[in-house]
């Protein structure tokens, strides 16, 4: 942690007088002068807020106290108990759940097939059609909402339109309860070219020989898609997984532009109402600030879980080349 | 890796009876292939020539799913008159402002977050500092912070930063204005400051003691020598931030008020509320199908003249994994 210095030989200056020494040199003072800015928003929008955030979870603070009407008072752990309590937290975790059992591993698998096929067809080729399949993710969210409402709307839609050329009777997409997460899924499915430029660009990386070697020893393309490509990119592939899962956690923006009017004043729409959603209500609809910290830090703690779980189970399966990596 | 490299063997031709047949990549499999591509491309343009051509269909045929519009109208801008009659989108609302905004805080805030990453990212690659390592690890743990539990508290302190500036300085700066949006990225971000500093971790360190050894001051190192040089990273990181800032529906949401002072993704949920069946009054779909094209189209400009970078910059984040 404390830096090294040239005379590291014992006996000398003790490491506290060195560190403390280290102070006294130009490098150091023109270095913290540049991470400055970091260090002040550290602390100001990032360190203070936590604290700040964790206080208020154990306190009443809502539009009373913004407004210096009535004093701030501690409520114990009556926020978190809320938590258990609260009919629209379990709707939300559950909706939340759901929607990223669909979206994960659909986008996960989507684009790993998309970037299996573009390796197909050569550099060139595989270029262009790369770009193509980028271009839905640069479709800004609030516009993606905006599809949700358009393009899956019930029989004038034009999904429904497609499915009845082949058959289907689409449904009511946008309006039945349980097709929502489904489609908020689909269209998220559709934007997967961050996902699959990270594979490709990892499924590149898989040196060739490999291949070879396995062909000579009679290794089917099949097993050779379990035992080589896989493992080889399953750094990438923790990776994208990791990054979907977060985002699925704080999905919100696709929701709240298709199906929470600004106007009104409920969540009624509990189909789609996602845990992001609903903190976002509770804190600047409702102004319940207490309430919705304790909301905050019970994401933080699933995130911190799944992250964690992940790390883990890395350990075991992903397979880094030329070794571990920390 | 090391064993790998040591035991692989020169792989030696079968003799021919014992080869198996190779499966040569055909032609036909190929065609195969960008076929089924070709079929998936169309479905993934689709939506966005949809909304192109929805965008200049009178109102009553958004929902006709034409390839073209059977009858050309345009939507953007128009006489201005009461409800009952068809709608245009600039006379709506404040669009022309809307744009200017979204186009003001995504550039003001990709170049600050730029400049102010790659200082703080230098001074992490470059200095040996104490308490270099521990800082960079907090740095590396605010990437996995959500950004819901700092996000009431900073409301809150913007608010007060608000009543305070408007009582000494008659200037309101905080919520209810669009510094909020912007002002954050002054101070770095640790996702850039992550990716510019593995880059200048590649910079030669003699390219910078020979600076030094030319009398150049730190600073001047940094704004000759490592900036210069991270130019396609610098790119990637503001081309990230533009695109962020673009997508952003909730701190607009949380800040703005006026609706003069709106981004266009929310001016769009403004217009998508108002004008959507459950709006109340007639729906206007022309509008709000002509608003969200004016939202995708200058994502798809930037995408297409800077296409390298975002597909390098995605890639690159990847292989950090």
């Amino acid at each position: 942690m404390s830096s090294v210095t040239v005379n590291g030989i014992a006996p000398g200056p003790s490491r506290a007088r060195r560190w403390l020494s280290s102070f006294r040199e130009r490098e150091t003072w023109w270095a913290y002068l540049f991470i400055l800015p970091w260090i002040f928003g550290f602390l100001v929008l990032t360190l203070g807020p936590m604290i700040f955030s964790a206080y208020y979870s154990f306190t009443n603070y809502g539009v009373q106290q913004i407004a210096g009407i009535s004093p701030t008072k501690g409520v114990g752990f009556d926020n978190y108990r809320q938590l258990l309590h609260d009919p629209y937290v379990a709707t939300a975790l559950k909706n939340t759940l759901v929607y990223g059992l669909m979206m994960v591993p659909g986008r996960l698998i989507f684009a790993l097939f998309l970037a299996l096929i573009l390796m197909r067809v050569g550099q060139r080729l595989g270029g262009i059609f790369r770009t193509i399949f980028y271009i839905p993710s640069i479709t800004p969210p609030v516009a993606v909402g905006v599809l949700v409402l358009t393009l899956f709307n019930g029989p004038f839609g034009i999904v429904d339109k497609a499915l009845g050329y082949i058959g289907i009777n689409g449904p009511y997409w946008t309006t039945e309860p349980h097709w929502i997460k489904p489609t908020i899924a689909l269209m998220d499915i559709w934007a997967c070219g961050g996902t699959m430029v990270i594979l490709l660009a990892a499924l590149y990386g898989v040196p060739r020989h490999l291949y070879e070697a396995a062909s000579m020893d009679g290794a089917s393309k099949v097993r050779q898609f379990f035992n080589i490509t896989l493992p080889m990119i399953s750094p990438a592939l923790f990776f994208c997984f990791i990054i979907l899962t977060l985002a699925a956690l704080n999905q919100f923006t696709v929701a709240y532009t298709a199906f929470f009017n600004s106007s009104q004043s409920t969540a009624t729409n509990s189909s789609a109402l996602f845990f992001s959603v609903y903190l976002f209500l509770q804190a600047f609809r409702y102004f319940n600030m207490g309430f919705a910290s304790a909301m905050a830090w019970l994401l933080f703690a699933i995130s911190m879980t799944i992250t964690g779980i992940n790390i883990l189970v890395t350990r075991r399966f992903v397979f880094y080349q030329g070794g571990a990596r920390s | 890796m090391s064993i790998v490299e040591q035991a692989a063997p020169i792989p030696q031709a079968a003799p021919w009876w014992r080869r198996r047949p190779q499966p040569k990549r055909s032609w036909l499999t190929r065609a195969f292939f960008v076929v089924l591509l070709l079929f998936l491309s169309v479905i993934f343009l689709y939506p966005l020539e949809w909304l192109v051509a929805a965008a200049f269909k009178p109102r009553g045929d958004t929902f006709d799913n034409t390839f073209l519009p059977t009858h050309w109208a345009w939507n953007f801008t128009g006489p201005n008159r009461p409800q009952p009659a068809v709608q245009y989108l600039f006379n709506v609302a404040p669009v022309g402002h809307w744009i200017f905004n979204s186009f003001r805080i995504s550039f003001v805030g990709a170049f600050a977050v730029m400049l102010s990453s790659a200082l703080i990212a230098f001074a992490f690659a470059y200095f040996r500092f104490p308490m270099r390592n521990f800082l960079f690890a907090i740095l590396l743990a605010t990437m996995m912070l959500p950004n819901e539990v700092t996000m009431i508290p900073v409301y809150l302190l913007w608010n007060h930063v608000a009543t305070f500036t408007q009582d000494h300085f008659h200037y309101r700066i905080g919520t209810g204005t669009q510094y909020p949006l912007w002002v954050p990225n002054l101070f770095g971000s640790p996702f850039y400051i992550f990716l510019l500093r593995q880059f200048f971790m590649g910079i030669p360190r003699d390219y910078f003691e020979a600076a030094r050894m030319d009398g150049d001051s730190f600073f001047s190192m940094w704004r000759r020598i490592a900036l210069p040089l991270a130019k396609p990273a610098l790119i990637v990181v503001f081309i990230f931030e533009v695109q962020a800032k673009w997508f952003d529906l909730m701190n607009p949401l949380i800040y703005l008020r006026d609706e003069a002072t709106f981004t266009v993704p929310l001016g769009l949920k403004l217009i998508v509320d108002k004008f959507n069946l459950a709006g109340g009054s007639v729906p206007e779909y022309q509008v709000i199908v002509a608003g969200t094209l004016l939202l995708v189209l200058p994502m798809i400009l930037l995408f297409a003249f800077f296409q390298k970078y975002f597909i390098r910059g995605i890639a690159v984040q990847g292989r950090k994994g």
